[in-house]
Protein backbone atom coordinates (compact mmCIF):
# COMPACT_ATOMS: atom_id res chain seq x y z
CA UNK A 1 0.00 0.00 0.00
CA UNK A 2 1.28 3.12 -0.74
CA UNK A 3 0.32 6.76 -0.48
CA UNK A 4 0.58 9.90 -2.62
CA UNK A 5 1.00 12.55 -0.56
CA UNK A 6 1.16 16.58 -0.97
CA UNK A 7 4.80 17.09 -2.37
CA UNK A 8 7.35 19.63 -2.02
CA UNK A 9 7.25 22.08 -4.99
CA UNK A 10 9.75 24.38 -4.11
CA UNK A 11 12.32 24.99 -0.61
CA UNK A 12 9.61 27.54 0.32
CA UNK A 13 6.57 25.85 -0.24
CA UNK A 14 4.68 24.74 3.16
CA UNK A 15 0.98 23.49 1.87
CA UNK A 16 -0.36 23.22 -1.21
CA UNK A 17 -4.21 22.98 -1.72
CA UNK A 18 -6.07 20.63 -4.32
CA UNK A 19 -6.98 22.12 -7.15
CA UNK A 20 -8.11 18.86 -9.37
CA UNK A 21 -7.87 15.68 -8.99
CA UNK A 22 -7.03 13.98 -12.12
CA UNK A 23 -7.92 10.32 -11.62
CA UNK A 24 -10.48 8.37 -9.40
CA UNK A 25 -10.51 5.46 -7.37
CA UNK A 26 -10.06 2.51 -9.51
CA UNK A 27 -7.73 4.26 -11.88
CA UNK A 28 -4.16 2.31 -12.46
CA UNK A 29 -1.71 4.62 -12.44
CA UNK A 30 2.17 4.74 -13.06
CA UNK A 31 4.91 5.80 -11.71
CA UNK A 32 5.50 9.73 -13.26
CA UNK A 33 1.79 9.90 -14.17
CA UNK A 34 -0.09 13.21 -13.86
CA UNK A 35 -3.11 12.73 -10.83
CA UNK A 36 -3.67 15.83 -9.52
CA UNK A 37 -3.33 19.77 -9.86
CA UNK A 38 -2.18 21.42 -7.12
CA UNK A 39 -1.83 25.23 -6.52
CA UNK A 40 0.92 26.37 -3.96
CA UNK A 41 1.00 30.32 -2.74
CA UNK A 42 2.85 30.86 -6.16
CA UNK A 43 1.79 28.65 -9.14
CA UNK A 44 -0.95 25.95 -10.45
CA UNK A 45 1.02 22.83 -11.25
CA UNK A 46 0.51 19.38 -12.24
CA UNK A 47 1.55 17.02 -10.40
CA UNK A 48 2.80 13.28 -10.76
CA UNK A 49 2.69 9.55 -8.63
CA UNK A 50 5.80 8.65 -7.37
CA UNK A 51 3.60 5.26 -6.52
CA UNK A 52 2.34 2.77 -9.53
CA UNK A 53 -0.81 0.73 -8.47
CA UNK A 54 -4.49 1.33 -8.31
CA UNK A 55 -5.99 4.39 -6.61
CA UNK A 56 -7.74 2.98 -3.78
CA UNK A 57 -9.16 5.87 -2.37
CA UNK A 58 -8.93 9.87 -2.17
CA UNK A 59 -8.17 11.18 0.90
CA UNK A 60 -8.67 15.28 0.49
CA UNK A 61 -11.10 17.27 -1.15
CA UNK A 62 -10.64 19.44 -3.94
CA UNK A 63 -10.63 22.85 -2.42
CA UNK A 64 -8.73 21.74 0.92
CA UNK A 65 -5.34 22.99 1.77
CA UNK A 66 -3.10 20.68 3.22
CA UNK A 67 0.69 20.86 4.73
CA UNK A 68 3.35 19.35 2.15
CA UNK A 69 3.85 15.57 3.28
CA UNK A 70 -0.12 15.17 3.91
CA UNK A 71 -1.61 11.86 2.04
CA UNK A 72 -3.94 12.88 -0.51
CA UNK A 73 -4.21 9.59 -1.69
CA UNK A 74 -4.04 5.56 -1.36
CA UNK A 75 -2.44 3.52 -3.44
CA UNK A 76 -2.71 -0.32 -3.82
CA UNK A 77 0.53 -1.55 -5.62
CA UNK A 78 -1.76 -4.40 -6.81
CA UNK A 79 -5.27 -5.13 -7.00
CA UNK A 80 -5.17 -8.18 -4.41
CA UNK A 81 -2.94 -6.45 -2.15
CA UNK A 82 -6.19 -4.75 -0.53
CA UNK A 83 -8.85 -6.94 -0.55
CA UNK A 84 -10.94 -5.01 1.26
CA UNK A 85 -11.28 -2.08 -1.44
CA UNK A 86 -13.79 -2.51 -3.47
CA UNK A 87 -12.92 0.62 -5.61
CA UNK A 88 -9.88 -1.43 -6.96
CA UNK A 89 -11.83 -3.87 -8.64
CA UNK A 90 -13.79 -2.25 -10.89
CA UNK A 91 -12.42 -1.03 -13.93
CA UNK A 92 -9.22 -2.10 -12.66
CA UNK A 93 -8.31 -4.33 -14.96
CA UNK A 94 -5.39 -1.96 -16.41
CA UNK A 95 -3.40 -4.36 -17.57
CA UNK A 96 -5.30 -4.41 -20.64
CA UNK A 97 -3.31 -1.52 -22.29
CA UNK A 98 -0.05 0.64 -21.28
CA UNK A 99 -1.19 3.88 -21.66
CA UNK A 100 1.64 6.39 -21.67
CA UNK A 101 1.03 9.61 -19.02
CA UNK A 102 0.42 12.26 -21.77
CA UNK A 103 -1.98 10.23 -23.79
CA UNK A 104 -3.69 9.04 -20.30
CA UNK A 105 -4.07 12.88 -19.59
CA UNK A 106 -5.34 13.69 -23.10
CA UNK A 107 -7.87 11.18 -22.40
CA UNK A 108 -9.07 12.39 -19.49
CA UNK A 109 -8.93 15.87 -20.92
CA UNK A 110 -11.09 14.83 -23.78
CA UNK A 111 -13.37 12.83 -21.25
CA UNK A 112 -12.35 9.22 -22.72
CA UNK A 113 -12.45 6.24 -21.02
CA UNK A 114 -8.85 4.42 -22.24
CA UNK A 115 -10.26 1.10 -20.98
CA UNK A 116 -12.37 0.79 -23.27
CA UNK A 117 -10.67 1.87 -26.39
CA UNK A 118 -8.17 -0.50 -28.10
CA UNK A 119 -4.59 0.42 -28.15
CA UNK A 120 -2.48 0.58 -32.17
CA UNK A 121 0.71 1.18 -30.60
CA UNK A 122 3.30 -0.93 -29.92
CA UNK A 123 2.28 -3.70 -27.77
CA UNK A 124 -1.17 -2.67 -28.11
CA UNK A 125 -0.75 0.83 -26.45
CA UNK A 126 -2.67 3.55 -27.06
CA UNK A 127 -1.50 6.71 -28.69
CA UNK A 128 -2.73 10.58 -28.84
CA UNK A 129 -4.26 9.36 -32.17
CA UNK A 130 -6.50 6.21 -30.60
CA UNK A 131 -7.87 9.02 -27.72
CA UNK A 132 -8.74 11.53 -30.41
CA UNK A 133 -10.35 8.81 -31.98
CA UNK A 134 -12.52 8.06 -29.31
CA UNK A 135 -13.30 11.13 -28.43
CA UNK A 136 -14.73 12.46 -31.85
CA UNK A 137 -16.23 8.93 -32.12
CA UNK A 138 -18.27 9.60 -28.48
CA UNK A 139 -19.23 13.02 -29.61
CA UNK A 140 -22.01 13.00 -31.76
CA UNK A 141 -23.72 9.67 -29.52
CA UNK A 142 -23.12 11.46 -26.30
CA UNK A 143 -24.19 15.23 -27.26
CA UNK A 144 -26.22 16.93 -29.43
CA UNK A 145 -24.53 18.12 -32.59
CA UNK A 146 -22.78 20.96 -31.93
CA UNK A 147 -24.66 23.27 -34.08
CA UNK A 148 -27.59 22.67 -32.82
CA UNK A 149 -26.46 24.18 -29.31
CA UNK A 150 -28.36 27.46 -29.43
CA UNK A 151 -26.90 29.71 -27.57
CA UNK A 152 -30.31 30.85 -25.88
CA UNK A 153 -31.23 27.15 -25.64
CA UNK A 154 -28.60 25.76 -23.27
CA UNK A 155 -29.17 26.66 -19.80
CA UNK A 156 -26.36 28.15 -18.00
CA UNK A 157 -25.07 26.32 -15.08
CA UNK A 158 -22.96 28.17 -12.29
CA UNK A 159 -21.02 25.58 -11.41
CA UNK A 160 -19.20 23.57 -14.41
CA UNK A 161 -17.16 20.65 -14.36
CA UNK A 162 -14.29 21.10 -16.74
CA UNK A 163 -10.28 20.75 -16.61
CA UNK A 164 -8.13 23.93 -15.77
CA UNK A 165 -7.19 23.74 -19.68
CA UNK A 166 -10.63 24.09 -20.64
CA UNK A 167 -11.01 26.61 -18.42
CA UNK A 168 -7.96 28.68 -19.88
CA UNK A 169 -8.93 27.99 -23.22
CA UNK A 170 -12.97 29.08 -22.81
CA UNK A 171 -11.64 32.48 -21.18
CA UNK A 172 -8.65 32.71 -24.60
CA UNK A 173 -11.85 31.99 -26.50
CA UNK A 174 -13.94 34.75 -24.97
CA UNK A 175 -16.49 31.53 -24.42
CA UNK A 176 -18.53 32.13 -21.34
CA UNK A 177 -17.93 28.02 -20.13
CA UNK A 178 -21.42 28.21 -17.68
CA UNK A 179 -23.14 27.72 -21.59
CA UNK A 180 -20.58 25.36 -22.72
CA UNK A 181 -22.87 21.91 -22.96
CA UNK A 182 -20.51 19.02 -21.50
CA UNK A 183 -19.56 15.90 -23.31
CA UNK A 184 -16.98 14.63 -20.60
CA UNK A 185 -17.51 12.25 -17.24
CA UNK A 186 -20.30 13.39 -15.44
CA UNK A 187 -20.94 16.23 -18.10
CA UNK A 188 -17.51 17.85 -17.88
CA UNK A 189 -16.30 20.72 -20.19
CA UNK A 190 -13.73 19.34 -22.14
CA UNK A 191 -10.99 21.15 -24.81
CA UNK A 192 -12.75 20.10 -27.24
CA UNK A 193 -16.21 21.49 -26.20
CA UNK A 194 -15.15 24.52 -25.66
CA UNK A 195 -13.71 24.86 -29.48
CA UNK A 196 -16.22 24.33 -31.03
CA UNK A 197 -18.30 26.63 -29.02
CA UNK A 198 -17.21 29.32 -30.78
CA UNK A 199 -18.44 28.08 -33.92
CA UNK A 200 -21.89 28.26 -32.32
CA UNK A 201 -22.01 31.41 -30.16
CA UNK A 202 -21.86 34.71 -31.30
CA UNK A 203 -18.37 35.41 -32.69
CA UNK A 204 -15.69 35.25 -29.54
CA UNK A 205 -16.00 38.83 -27.96
CA UNK A 206 -12.71 40.50 -28.35
CA UNK A 207 -11.96 40.44 -24.68
CA UNK A 208 -8.31 40.99 -23.96
CA UNK A 209 -6.25 37.66 -23.28
CA UNK A 210 -6.52 36.12 -19.78
CA UNK A 211 -3.32 37.42 -17.23
CA UNK A 212 -1.21 34.68 -16.72
CA UNK A 213 -1.54 33.57 -13.09
CA UNK A 214 1.48 35.08 -12.01
CA UNK A 215 3.42 31.84 -11.01
CA UNK A 216 6.12 33.48 -9.13
CA UNK A 217 9.13 31.76 -7.87
CA UNK A 218 12.00 32.77 -5.42
CA UNK A 219 14.54 34.04 -7.77
CA UNK A 220 15.98 37.36 -6.40
CA UNK A 221 16.63 39.56 -8.51
CA UNK A 222 15.46 42.97 -9.77
CA UNK A 223 11.87 42.38 -11.43
CA UNK A 224 9.76 40.78 -8.28
CA UNK A 225 8.49 44.13 -7.62
CA UNK A 226 6.79 44.80 -11.16
CA UNK A 227 3.33 46.24 -10.18
CA UNK A 228 1.01 42.86 -10.41
CA UNK A 229 -2.06 42.90 -12.42
CA UNK A 230 -5.06 44.86 -10.33
CA UNK A 231 -7.34 41.73 -10.87
CA UNK A 232 -5.31 39.36 -9.04
CA UNK A 233 -6.24 39.01 -5.63
CA UNK A 234 -4.49 41.16 -2.83
CA UNK A 235 -4.30 38.01 -0.64
CA UNK A 236 -1.83 36.27 -3.11
CA UNK A 237 -0.08 39.20 -3.63
CA UNK A 238 0.67 39.37 -0.14
CA UNK A 239 1.37 35.29 -0.05
CA UNK A 240 3.68 35.86 -2.94
CA UNK A 241 5.56 38.40 -1.22
CA UNK A 242 5.64 36.11 1.77
CA UNK A 243 7.04 33.46 0.07
CA UNK A 244 9.79 35.41 -1.79
CA UNK A 245 10.69 37.48 1.46
CA UNK A 246 11.19 34.24 3.76
CA UNK A 247 12.64 32.39 1.14
CA UNK A 248 15.27 35.31 0.60
CA UNK A 249 15.35 35.59 4.04
CA UNK A 250 16.30 31.76 4.74
CA UNK A 251 19.30 32.09 1.97
CA UNK A 252 21.00 35.34 3.01
CA UNK A 253 20.95 33.63 6.67
CA UNK A 254 22.31 30.39 6.02
CA UNK A 255 24.49 30.98 2.85
CA UNK A 256 27.67 33.03 3.28
CA UNK A 257 27.96 34.55 -0.14
CA UNK A 258 30.93 35.83 -2.10
CA UNK A 259 30.48 37.33 -5.24
CA UNK A 260 32.73 37.32 -8.53
CA UNK A 261 32.04 39.56 -11.84
CA UNK A 262 34.26 39.38 -15.03
CA UNK A 263 33.57 40.61 -18.62
CA UNK A 264 32.96 37.79 -21.47
CA UNK A 265 34.37 38.72 -24.71
CA UNK A 266 31.17 38.19 -27.34
CA UNK A 267 32.99 38.77 -30.21
CA UNK A 268 33.36 35.43 -31.73
CA UNK A 269 29.43 33.95 -30.40
CA UNK A 270 27.63 37.00 -32.20
CA UNK A 271 29.72 36.40 -35.11
CA UNK A 272 29.08 33.07 -35.61
CA UNK A 273 25.13 33.32 -34.22
CA UNK A 274 24.68 36.23 -37.20
CA UNK A 275 26.58 33.73 -39.61
CA UNK A 276 23.65 31.00 -38.57
CA UNK A 277 21.23 33.00 -38.28
CA UNK A 278 21.42 34.62 -41.98
CA UNK A 279 20.72 31.13 -43.10
CA UNK A 280 17.78 30.25 -40.99
CA UNK A 281 13.83 30.86 -40.81
CA UNK A 282 12.89 32.88 -37.85
CA UNK A 283 11.45 30.44 -36.35
CA UNK A 284 15.15 28.72 -36.02
CA UNK A 285 16.51 31.61 -34.85
CA UNK A 286 19.35 31.46 -31.87
CA UNK A 287 19.78 34.16 -29.63
CA UNK A 288 22.96 35.28 -27.39
CA UNK A 289 21.04 33.96 -24.37
CA UNK A 290 21.07 30.08 -25.91
CA UNK A 291 25.00 30.42 -26.38
CA UNK A 292 25.40 32.08 -23.06
CA UNK A 293 23.36 29.41 -21.43
CA UNK A 294 25.19 26.01 -23.09
CA UNK A 295 28.74 27.48 -22.09
CA UNK A 296 27.39 28.38 -18.32
CA UNK A 297 25.95 24.31 -18.44
CA UNK A 298 29.35 23.20 -19.54
CA UNK A 299 31.27 25.35 -17.48
CA UNK A 300 28.97 24.14 -14.21
CA UNK A 301 29.76 20.41 -15.43
CA UNK A 302 33.63 20.66 -15.47
CA UNK A 303 33.05 22.93 -11.79
CA UNK A 304 30.95 20.85 -9.64
CA UNK A 305 31.75 23.06 -6.48
CA UNK A 306 29.15 25.34 -8.00
CA UNK A 307 26.55 22.66 -9.33
CA UNK A 308 24.35 20.83 -6.47
CA UNK A 309 22.15 21.30 -3.40
CA UNK A 310 23.63 22.01 0.15
CA UNK A 311 21.59 20.33 2.84
CA UNK A 312 22.16 18.70 6.27
CA UNK A 313 25.45 20.43 6.45
CA UNK A 314 26.49 18.61 3.45
CA UNK A 315 27.38 19.27 -0.13
CA UNK A 316 26.54 17.05 -2.84
CA UNK A 317 27.15 18.03 -6.46
CA UNK A 318 25.35 16.79 -8.91
CA UNK A 319 26.02 14.49 -11.73
CA UNK A 320 23.43 16.33 -14.14
CA UNK A 321 23.23 20.22 -14.90
CA UNK A 322 19.53 20.92 -14.37
CA UNK A 323 19.93 24.77 -15.39
CA UNK A 324 17.25 26.83 -13.67
CA UNK A 325 16.18 29.64 -15.85
CA UNK A 326 14.85 32.88 -14.68
CA UNK A 327 11.61 33.96 -16.63
CA UNK A 328 10.37 37.10 -16.05
CA UNK A 329 6.40 36.97 -16.07
CA UNK A 330 4.89 40.45 -17.89
CA UNK A 331 2.60 40.72 -15.33
CA UNK A 332 5.27 40.83 -12.74
CA UNK A 333 7.41 37.99 -10.95
CA UNK A 334 9.49 35.50 -12.14
CA UNK A 335 9.53 31.72 -12.20
CA UNK A 336 12.76 29.72 -12.43
CA UNK A 337 11.91 26.64 -14.56
CA UNK A 338 15.37 24.15 -15.24
CA UNK A 339 16.49 23.26 -18.67
CA UNK A 340 17.14 19.72 -18.05
CA UNK A 341 20.73 18.34 -18.66
CA UNK A 342 21.28 21.52 -20.63
CA UNK A 343 25.21 20.76 -21.01
CA UNK A 344 24.20 17.31 -23.04
CA UNK A 345 22.44 19.78 -25.20
CA UNK A 346 22.58 20.81 -28.45
CA UNK A 347 22.91 24.47 -28.94
CA UNK A 348 19.77 24.38 -31.39
CA UNK A 349 17.43 21.74 -28.86
CA UNK A 350 18.70 24.13 -25.77
CA UNK A 351 17.33 27.40 -27.72
CA UNK A 352 13.82 25.39 -28.62
CA UNK A 353 13.37 24.14 -25.29
CA UNK A 354 14.23 27.75 -23.92
CA UNK A 355 11.53 29.10 -26.42
CA UNK A 356 9.48 26.19 -25.09
CA UNK A 357 9.56 26.75 -21.82
CA UNK A 358 9.24 30.29 -21.57
CA UNK A 359 6.52 30.54 -22.95
CA UNK A 360 4.66 27.76 -20.92
CA UNK A 361 6.07 29.44 -18.29
CA UNK A 362 4.47 32.49 -18.74
CA UNK A 363 1.81 30.55 -19.40
CA UNK A 364 1.23 28.90 -16.15
CA UNK A 365 1.94 25.25 -17.50
CA UNK A 366 5.49 24.04 -15.93
CA UNK A 367 5.60 20.42 -14.85
CA UNK A 368 7.20 19.93 -10.78
CA UNK A 369 9.71 18.68 -12.31
CA UNK A 370 11.15 21.47 -13.89
CA UNK A 371 10.15 23.92 -10.89
CA UNK A 372 11.89 21.71 -8.42
CA UNK A 373 15.37 20.59 -9.13
CA UNK A 374 17.91 23.38 -10.68
CA UNK A 375 20.97 22.38 -9.79
CA UNK A 376 22.20 25.77 -10.69
CA UNK A 377 20.32 29.07 -11.80
CA UNK A 378 20.90 31.76 -14.19
CA UNK A 379 19.03 35.38 -14.00
CA UNK A 380 19.52 37.06 -17.53
CA UNK A 381 18.56 40.69 -16.94
CA UNK A 382 20.01 41.69 -20.17
CA UNK A 383 16.54 42.29 -21.62
CA UNK A 384 15.78 44.58 -19.01
CA UNK A 385 18.74 47.01 -19.74
CA UNK A 386 20.88 46.26 -17.22
CA UNK A 387 25.05 45.72 -17.20
CA UNK A 388 24.89 43.53 -14.09
CA UNK A 389 23.13 41.91 -11.82
CA UNK A 390 24.33 40.29 -8.41
CA UNK A 391 21.95 37.43 -7.26
CA UNK A 392 20.53 35.59 -4.42
CA UNK A 393 22.07 31.90 -4.25
CA UNK A 394 18.27 29.78 -4.19
CA UNK A 395 18.79 27.65 -1.43
CA UNK A 396 19.38 24.66 -1.47
CA UNK A 397 21.55 25.30 -4.91
CA UNK A 398 25.02 26.54 -4.20
CA UNK A 399 25.50 29.48 -6.98
CA UNK A 400 23.25 31.75 -8.99
CA UNK A 401 24.91 33.06 -12.04
CA UNK A 402 23.81 36.84 -13.36
CA UNK A 403 24.27 37.87 -17.12
CA UNK A 404 23.94 41.37 -18.21
CA UNK A 405 22.97 43.13 -21.21
CA UNK A 406 24.96 42.64 -24.21
CA UNK A 407 26.54 46.05 -25.39
CA UNK A 408 29.04 47.01 -27.79
CA UNK A 409 32.55 47.64 -25.70
CA UNK A 410 35.80 49.71 -26.69
CA UNK A 411 38.20 46.63 -26.58
CA UNK A 412 42.09 46.21 -26.32
CA UNK A 413 43.87 43.30 -27.63
CA UNK A 414 47.58 42.94 -28.74
CA UNK A 415 47.72 46.83 -28.03
CA UNK A 416 44.92 47.54 -30.53
CA UNK A 417 41.35 49.43 -29.64
CA UNK A 418 38.70 47.87 -31.14
CA UNK A 419 34.72 47.67 -30.11
CA UNK A 420 32.90 44.40 -29.89
CA UNK A 421 29.81 43.20 -28.06
CA UNK A 422 30.39 42.16 -24.15
CA UNK A 423 28.33 40.92 -21.54
CA UNK A 424 29.24 41.35 -17.17
CA UNK A 425 28.99 38.06 -15.98
CA UNK A 426 28.54 37.67 -12.34
CA UNK A 427 28.85 34.75 -9.89
CA UNK A 428 27.27 34.29 -6.34
CA UNK A 429 28.56 31.32 -4.78
CA UNK A 430 28.02 29.69 -1.55
CA UNK A 431 31.66 29.81 0.85
CA UNK A 432 30.76 26.85 2.67
CA UNK A 433 31.43 24.87 -0.74
CA UNK A 434 34.01 26.73 -2.95
CA UNK A 435 36.06 29.38 -2.83
CA UNK A 436 37.06 32.53 -5.57
CA UNK A 437 39.29 30.71 -6.47
CA UNK A 438 37.18 28.19 -7.83
CA UNK A 439 34.63 30.48 -8.82
CA UNK A 440 37.11 32.50 -10.85
CA UNK A 441 37.94 29.40 -12.71
CA UNK A 442 34.11 28.78 -13.37
CA UNK A 443 33.47 32.21 -15.01
CA UNK A 444 36.69 32.13 -16.60
CA UNK A 445 35.87 28.78 -18.33
CA UNK A 446 32.47 30.25 -19.60
CA UNK A 447 34.37 33.09 -21.24
CA UNK A 448 36.80 30.27 -22.80
CA UNK A 449 34.03 28.37 -23.77
CA UNK A 450 32.72 31.11 -25.90
CA UNK A 451 35.78 31.74 -27.98
CA UNK A 452 34.87 28.37 -29.64
CA UNK A 453 30.77 29.22 -30.16
CA UNK A 454 30.98 26.64 -33.45
CA UNK A 455 31.95 24.09 -30.95
CA UNK A 456 29.49 24.47 -28.01
CA UNK B 1 1.52 47.00 -48.51
CA UNK B 2 -0.39 49.90 -47.26
CA UNK B 3 0.27 51.67 -43.55
CA UNK B 4 -3.41 50.51 -42.90
CA UNK B 5 -2.77 46.44 -43.07
CA UNK B 6 0.89 47.04 -41.53
CA UNK B 7 -0.06 48.49 -38.36
CA UNK B 8 -2.74 46.03 -38.69
CA UNK B 9 -0.11 43.23 -38.56
CA UNK B 10 2.02 44.43 -36.24
CA UNK B 11 -0.85 45.24 -33.81
CA UNK B 12 -1.98 41.92 -34.22
CA UNK B 13 1.43 40.52 -33.64
CA UNK B 14 1.91 42.64 -30.46
CA UNK B 15 -1.07 41.39 -28.87
CA UNK B 16 -0.65 38.00 -29.31
CA UNK B 17 2.95 38.32 -28.06
CA UNK B 18 2.37 40.74 -25.07
CA UNK B 19 -1.03 40.63 -24.42
CA UNK B 20 -0.93 42.70 -21.62
CA UNK B 21 -0.18 46.10 -24.09
CA UNK B 22 -2.69 48.49 -24.63
CA UNK B 23 -2.62 48.75 -28.29
CA UNK B 24 -5.65 51.49 -28.32
CA UNK B 25 -3.26 53.64 -26.50
CA UNK B 26 -0.46 52.44 -28.00
CA UNK B 27 2.07 55.51 -28.99
CA UNK B 28 4.06 54.40 -31.88
CA UNK B 29 7.39 56.23 -30.67
CA UNK B 30 7.18 53.36 -28.33
CA UNK B 31 9.92 51.25 -28.07
CA UNK B 32 9.64 47.43 -28.49
CA UNK B 33 12.35 45.89 -25.60
CA UNK B 34 12.57 49.22 -22.98
CA UNK B 35 8.84 50.65 -23.23
CA UNK B 36 6.53 47.72 -24.06
CA UNK B 37 9.10 44.91 -22.32
CA UNK B 38 9.75 42.77 -24.98
CA UNK B 39 12.70 40.51 -24.67
CA UNK B 40 14.92 38.87 -26.88
CA UNK B 41 12.58 35.84 -27.03
CA UNK B 42 9.78 37.72 -27.03
CA UNK B 43 10.40 39.90 -29.42
CA UNK B 44 11.76 36.88 -31.73
CA UNK B 45 8.66 35.82 -31.65
CA UNK B 46 7.39 38.97 -33.03
CA UNK B 47 9.69 38.70 -35.66
CA UNK B 48 8.54 35.17 -36.02
CA UNK B 49 3.96 36.49 -35.94
CA UNK B 50 4.95 38.79 -38.30
CA UNK B 51 7.08 36.70 -41.29
CA UNK B 52 3.60 34.18 -41.00
CA UNK B 53 1.24 36.90 -41.20
CA UNK B 54 2.86 39.36 -43.89
CA UNK B 55 5.40 37.13 -45.21
CA UNK B 56 8.14 39.48 -44.77
CA UNK B 57 11.12 37.96 -43.16
CA UNK B 58 13.23 40.67 -41.17
CA UNK B 59 16.84 39.77 -41.11
CA UNK B 60 18.71 40.19 -38.48
CA UNK B 61 20.91 42.82 -39.39
CA UNK B 62 17.61 44.89 -39.89
CA UNK B 63 16.68 44.78 -36.17
CA UNK B 64 17.72 48.41 -35.64
CA UNK B 65 15.48 49.47 -37.99
CA UNK B 66 12.37 47.89 -36.39
CA UNK B 67 13.30 48.43 -32.86
CA UNK B 68 9.93 50.94 -32.32
CA UNK B 69 6.54 50.49 -33.45
CA UNK B 70 6.29 52.90 -35.96
CA UNK B 71 9.89 51.82 -37.35
CA UNK B 72 8.42 48.14 -37.58
CA UNK B 73 5.49 49.20 -39.48
CA UNK B 74 7.28 51.26 -41.56
CA UNK B 75 9.68 48.35 -42.40
CA UNK B 76 6.69 46.53 -43.50
CA UNK B 77 5.14 49.56 -45.27
CA UNK B 78 8.80 49.40 -47.36
CA UNK B 79 9.17 45.79 -48.23
CA UNK B 80 5.65 44.43 -47.88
Amino acid sequence: MGEFRMPSLGADMEHGKMVEWLVKPGDFVHRGDVVAVVDTDKTVMDVESFEEGVVAELLVDVGTTVPIGTPLARITQTPDDDAGAAPAAEGAAPAAAHVPPPVRHLAHQLGVDTSKIRGSGRHGALTRADVEHAAAAQLPSNAPAPHALAVSAAPHRAHVRSSPRARRLAKELGVDIGMVPGTGPDGAVTETDVRRAPSAAAPPAPEPPVPVPAPQKEVPAVGLGQPLPTSEPQDRVASLRRSVGSLMSRSKKSIPHYYLSTTLDLGAAVAWMEQVNLQRPVASRLVPSALLLKATALAARENPEVNGFFTDGDFRPSSSVHLGVAVALRHGGLVAPAIHDADTLAVDVLMQNLRDLVSRARAGHLQRSEMADPTITVTNLGDLGVEAVYGVIYPPQVAMVGLGRVVEQPWAQNGMLGVRPAVTATLSADHRVSDGLRGARFLARIDELLQKPEEL
Amino acid sequence: MNEQDARQAVHTAIGQVAPDVDLDGLDEASRLRQDLELDSLDFLRLVETIDESTGVDIPERDYAEVSTVKGLIGYLVARG
